[in-house]
């Protein structure tokens, strides 16, 4: 580790101006500290901000839902609101890492957490993430792990979040304070960006910026499905990971939204099928068509080539499921 | 009276509180005097060259270093692999010698701070440039060097009859080739040791599997007197293989603590293990078998092609199941090796029978249904009367009522012979059954027993309990014999000041170290009988029926405390001598524990994830020395079965010689939530001819055949064979509907 001043936060306003690319903020640490342990991240300032008063959960406007930063991934799974209300992102989040990770981990840093790679990791392997214009170990290497959409030459990692996924389904928003305290709102799908040219930027943050909490709308109408598929039952990042909500009225799909995990340089909100299955009959066959629309541009680099069917497989079984019940609670 | 120490009791674990409370001392846990210095490997990051630039001033002029110890400047060493006549446990593991890198991961520099964040901080700071020379890093069938003998001193080469004409004149043949990864020991503690020199003598503690070549393999290496070298290694969290010899950290703890006369310690990083610890190395496993119309086998033919470390001669018997689990009328058992420069290969749990069961029990399977036979019916059709590769009877086998007895347990007369004809919603399901063979050994053991006037015994061994219960079973041992209560019995392992034992390996541990302890014992109380006759009050006694129970003697009606015996003996304690060693018996007789596994498996349709559902094995391994350690030995070989057929693979990236998986996160080992329920039933028949407590190898066991019984659940859920292990979903998902 490299050695590295500590900050204690005790409110959001002592965060100087200049708190910029050198300074990372500190809370669950569950990412943070494993990277700067093997130097991948070496920040010369850690902010701790876990004391902050950003730990709460509280009703919002119209039906919605405001989650601090600092809620932890388990608080927020039990939530009883978001368990009854948004089951997709309760269920999504208790599909992440472990207990004892969800215990520490936070609703802020779970979304800061950076895309896995076997190369990433390795610091002595070349990784555009890590040091920008070295070259990608995966690309030729091994991938089995990979994106499938959205990636670049530069970059073909993923992004790790569960709860990020269902997130982005639920359209989402964090609330975001830069370091010189102005404000600003973005929906996470938004949050994070693809790898392009700029592999080692995982998020459109920009230096000092915390995220403050994220804000749930009022959750659509329909069955909510989050549909992770990995090697092993647990501890285990998604190979690919579904969040849908379908509601289904007279056999026809009257709203849906889906989300991939696993797939991408970051959780990849599926408007495209979401556009072919509006109205559309709920049928097996459309589900087909909607994920192959989805997943027309979808690449494999050797080693995930079978994300692509998986993908499609998973989607398909998700919605027959989502359709099923919806259809079933409606009589 | 039944005491609660007796052997085969499941008496808890003697050295489970000290566990449990954290009381018992890892090898990184030792209390010096003086907190020792810590050390950090720096790896190579090539696979084989020479070191052409070494700049290690930034690290030097860092926080905290002590030094940074390089081959300019590291004790002299013997060169890697001398003397050539001794075995690879006990040859020179030098390093920092010269500036030669042998394999990626290879020790460049031990950086030696006062912390270990100032020396892993520091690490960072070494600069190393490589002249790179080609290197070989993966094998595959290409493996044509015979090696001089396997792991065992098994022949590399068995052939009994003549197999291609057997082969050729079969009305059924099977001709298949298996694949399996390179694969990790994983043991939970990661190798460590804490090195203590005073220019004089060396402490090493350390966690190592065998003492005795420990000691010899350092002073080897350092070219110290044997005599003057101390390794103590009292609890190991897991070796597997893994820490038979001794690791890289130690040597580099031992070269730093001789270099600066103070204690280092070296405690590898889990991302240093799969480097710096040896590994399994992966196989490619062709198997042909012939069989007559009735499902009768007569032609055996496995062929097994696996990488071999440079300068290290270890070949795993990968057709050991091949080569003893079913009768055949011409058997051909081939083995050959590639050196590769990847960091070293050696034994991993079970070398041979594990992944030898999973390409051979998987064969069978395929036999079984190409013939029209059910595969329990077709395992019993063909057992053997005799060793089919050597020709020698069997010390006992019970591997048909294993399999009986098993598939009653599991009602496999529930399964539909057809795959994929079961379902249950979404998920197909499907059984599948393995039969389990384990060779028995024995190794030289000795051991040595006080019995003092306050009535505890101690024993000492340089044994080693690497978390399977031999502090456990050792005290029932004694206790049993002695009729004393398992607290006044201590055992103390794990240091090269007592006597040479077996060490921990090869599931010879219990039997070898237990039998010299049972020697011991009965010395003893030979030793107390005699005692007694010249004591006048028990002239009468009756000596034919003597007993040792509740600390005595007990002679008709009449006893005698055991105390008092030794008093009258004229000294505060009796000491004896216990051994045993290999004799004819394990030249007469083929010597095996058995088993046989079944699992329920489910496979999902929509994306191919397997989960087990249930397990159930049937095992006989002689008499069972402790049912709950026996039990847990049992069960960890059936998880890791699972872990083996379907998720632990280390994947080499073929440019670099390198794992790219090198962390928990990405080697995928079973979690709690992949176990089922795991039922385990024992045969209990003491074997007469094993060793004198009638007990047989369990360590090894039942990894040797689970992966099987797992895959072949697979393809009987889905039809579809998955031959290049593990069974991951990405090469189920095509084939299924």
């Amino acid at each position: 580790m490299k050695p590295f001043d500590y900050q204690r936060i005790g409110a959001v306003e002592e965060i100087d101006a200049d708190a910029g690319e050198r300074s990372s903020f500190l809370a669950g640490g569950t990412n943070l500290v494993d990277l700067m342990k093997h130097e991948i991240e070496t920040p010369e300032r850690l902010l701790d901000i876990s004391r902050l008063e950003l730990a709460q959960i509280e009703d919002g406007d119209q039906g919605g839902l405001r989650v601090g930063t600092l809620v932890t991934n388990t608080g927020l799974a039990s939530d009883a609101r978001v368990r009854e209300r948004w089951p997709l992102l309760s269920s999504a989040l208790l599909a992440g890492a472990t207990a004892q990770l969800r215990n520490r981990a936070t609703t802020g840093g779970n979304l800061l957490q950076r895309t896995r790679c076997y190369y990433f990791y390795d610091t002595a392997r070349p990784c555009n993430k890590r040091e920008p214009g070295e070259g990608c170990g995966a690309l030729a290497g091994h991938n089995r792990i990979h994106a499938i959409l959205g990636a670049s030459e530069q970059c073909i990692a993923t992004h790790p979040s569960d709860m990020a996924v269902a997130m982005v389904a639920l359209d989402a928003r964090v609330r975001l304070r830069a370091a010189d305290g102005s404000q600003r709102e973005l929906p996470v799908e938004e949050l994070h960006r693809l790898p392009g040219d700029h592999p080692e930027r995982d998020t459109v943050l920009q230096p000092g910026e915390l995220i403050l909490g994220v804000d749930l709308p009022a959750p659509p109408p329909g069955r909510h499905i989050y549909r992770k598929v990995r090697d092993r039952s647990s501890y285990a990042f998604a190979l690919v990971s579904v969040g849908a909500i379908l509601h289904v009225a007279d056999g026809k799909v009257g709203s849906v939204r889906i989300a991939f995990g696993g797939v991408a340089h970051k959780p990849w909100r599926a408007r495209k099928a979401e556009q072919a299955l509006q109205g559309q009959a709920a049928t097996e066959e459309n589900f087909l068509k909607a994920a192959d629309v989805e997943l027309a541009d979808a690449r494999g680099y050797g080693g995930n080539d079978f994300k692509i069917p998986l993908a499609r497989r998973t989607l398909v079984a998700v919605l027959r499921d989502a359709a099923r019940a919806t259809e079933e609670s409606t009589p | 009276m039944t005491n609660s120490a007796s052997i085969g009791q499941p008496l808890d674990r003697v050295d489970g509180p000290l566990k449990v409370s954290g009381a018992a001392t890892y090898a990184a846990e030792h209390q010096l005097d003086h907190a020792p210095l810590v050390g950090w490997i720096v790896e190579a990051t090539i696979p084989t060259g020479r070191i052409k630039a070494l700049d290690t001033s930034a690290a030097e002029n860092s926080a905290g270093v002590v030094a940074v110890l390089t081959h300019r400047d590291s004790p002299a060493q013997t060169p890697f692999g001398e003397p050539d006549d001794e075995g690879r446990f006990t040859q020179s593991r030098a390093m920092l010698r010269d500036d030669r890198i042998r394999y990626h991961g290879f020790p460049v520099a031990l950086v030696i701070a006062d912390t270990l964040a100032n020396a892993r901080h520091a690490a960072g700071l070494v600069e190393v440039s490589y002249e790179s020379e080609p290197a070989v890093t993966v094998a595959g069938e290409d493996a044509d060097e015979k090696p001089d003998e396997l792991d065992g001193g098994l022949d590399a080469d068995v052939s009994r009859g003549d197999f291609e004409r057997a082969y050729g004149d079969a009305d059924v043949t099977l001709d298949v080739t298996y694949s399996t990864p390179n694969q990790a020991a994983a043991a939970m503690e990661p190798h460590a040791t804490i090195a203590e020199y005073d220019g004089e003598e060396l402490w090493v503690y350390t966690s190592v599997q065998l003492i005795g070549p420990a000691v010899q393999v350092l002073a080897n290496t350092l070219n110290l007197d044997p005599d003057k070298i101390r390794v103590l290694s009292p609890y190991i969290g897991g070796g597997f293989g893994s820490k038979l010899g001794l690791h890289n950290e130690a040597v580099l703890a031992c070269l730093g603590a001789m270099h600066l006369e103070r204690p280092v310690k070296v405690v590898q990083h889990r991302r240093h293990v799969f480097h710096n610890a040896p590994h399994r190395g992966n196989s490619v496993q062709r198997i042909r078998l012939g069989a007559s119309r009735d499902g009768k086998l007569q032609a055996i033919g496995h062929d097994s092609f696996m990488p071999r470390a440079r300068d290290y001669a270890f070949a795993e018997p990968t057709g050991a199941s091949a080569r003893t689990t079913y009768r055949t009328d011409a058997l051909l058992s081939r083995h050959r090796v590639k050196t590769v420069d990847i960091s070293l290969i050696d034994s991993c749990r079970a070398p041979g029978h594990s992944i030898g069961s999973l390409a051979f029990e998987s064969a069978i399977d395929e036999m079984a249904y190409r013939c029209g036979q059910d595969p329990v019916a077709f395992r019993l059709a063909n057992m053997p009367d005799k060793d089919p590769s050597s020709g020698k009877p069997f010390s006992s086998h019970d591997l048909a009522e294993c399999l009986r007895e098993g598939a009653a347990k599991f009602g496999w007369d529930q399964r539909e012979s057809a795959p994929r004809s079961h379902e249950r919603g979404r998920q197909l399901v499907g059984y599948g059954v393995a039969s389990t063979i384990r060779i028995n050994i024995l190794v030289k053991s000795t051991t040595r027993i006080r019995l003092s006037d306050d009535g505890s015994l101690i024993a000492w061994a340089n044994m080693t309990d690497i978390g399977t219960g031999t502090y456990t079973i050792l005290t029932q041992i004694a206790a049993d014999i002695l009729g004393l209560p398992a607290g006044q019995v201590q055992i103390e392992l794990g240091d090269s000041a007592y006597p040479a034992s077996c060490g921990s390996g090869g599931s010879f541990g219990a039997g070898s170290s237990g039998s010299a302890l049972r020697d011991a014992c009965m010395k003893l109380r030979e030793k107390l009988v005699d005692i007694a006759r010249k004591q006048e009050s028990l002239k009468s006694a009756d000596f034919d029926g003597a007993r040792f129970e509740r600390g005595k003697l007990v002679l008709g009606d009449k006893e005698v405390p055991l105390t008092e015996l030794v008093r009258q003996s004229g000294h505060d304690y009796l000491e004896v001598e216990g051994k045993v060693e290999p004799g004819e018996e394990h030249e007469k007789y083929s010597q095996h524990s058995y088993g046989a596994q079944f699992a329920e498996v489910t496979v999902d349709r929509d994306t191919g994830e397997v989960r087990v559902q249930r397990m159930l094995g049937v095992f006989s391994a002689g008499r069972i020395l402790n049912h709950k350690t026996a039990r847990s030995q049992l069960l960890g070989g059936m998880v890791w079965g699972i872990s083996y057929a379907l998720l632990e693979e280390l994947m080499l990236d073929e440019r670099y010689g390198a794992f790219v998986n090198r962390d928990f996160a990405e080697y995928h080992l079973a979690v709690n939530r992949d176990i089922p329920e795991v039922e385990i039933h024992f045969r209990e028949q003491p074997d007469s001819h094993s060793n004198p407590l009638g007990s047989k190898g369990i360590g090894e066991l039942s990894i040797s055949g689970a992966g099987a019984a797992v895959a072949n659940a697979v393809y009987h859920a889905t039809g579809v064979r998955v031959r290049n292990f593990p069974i991951t979903l990405d090469k189920l998902l095509e084939h299924l509907p």
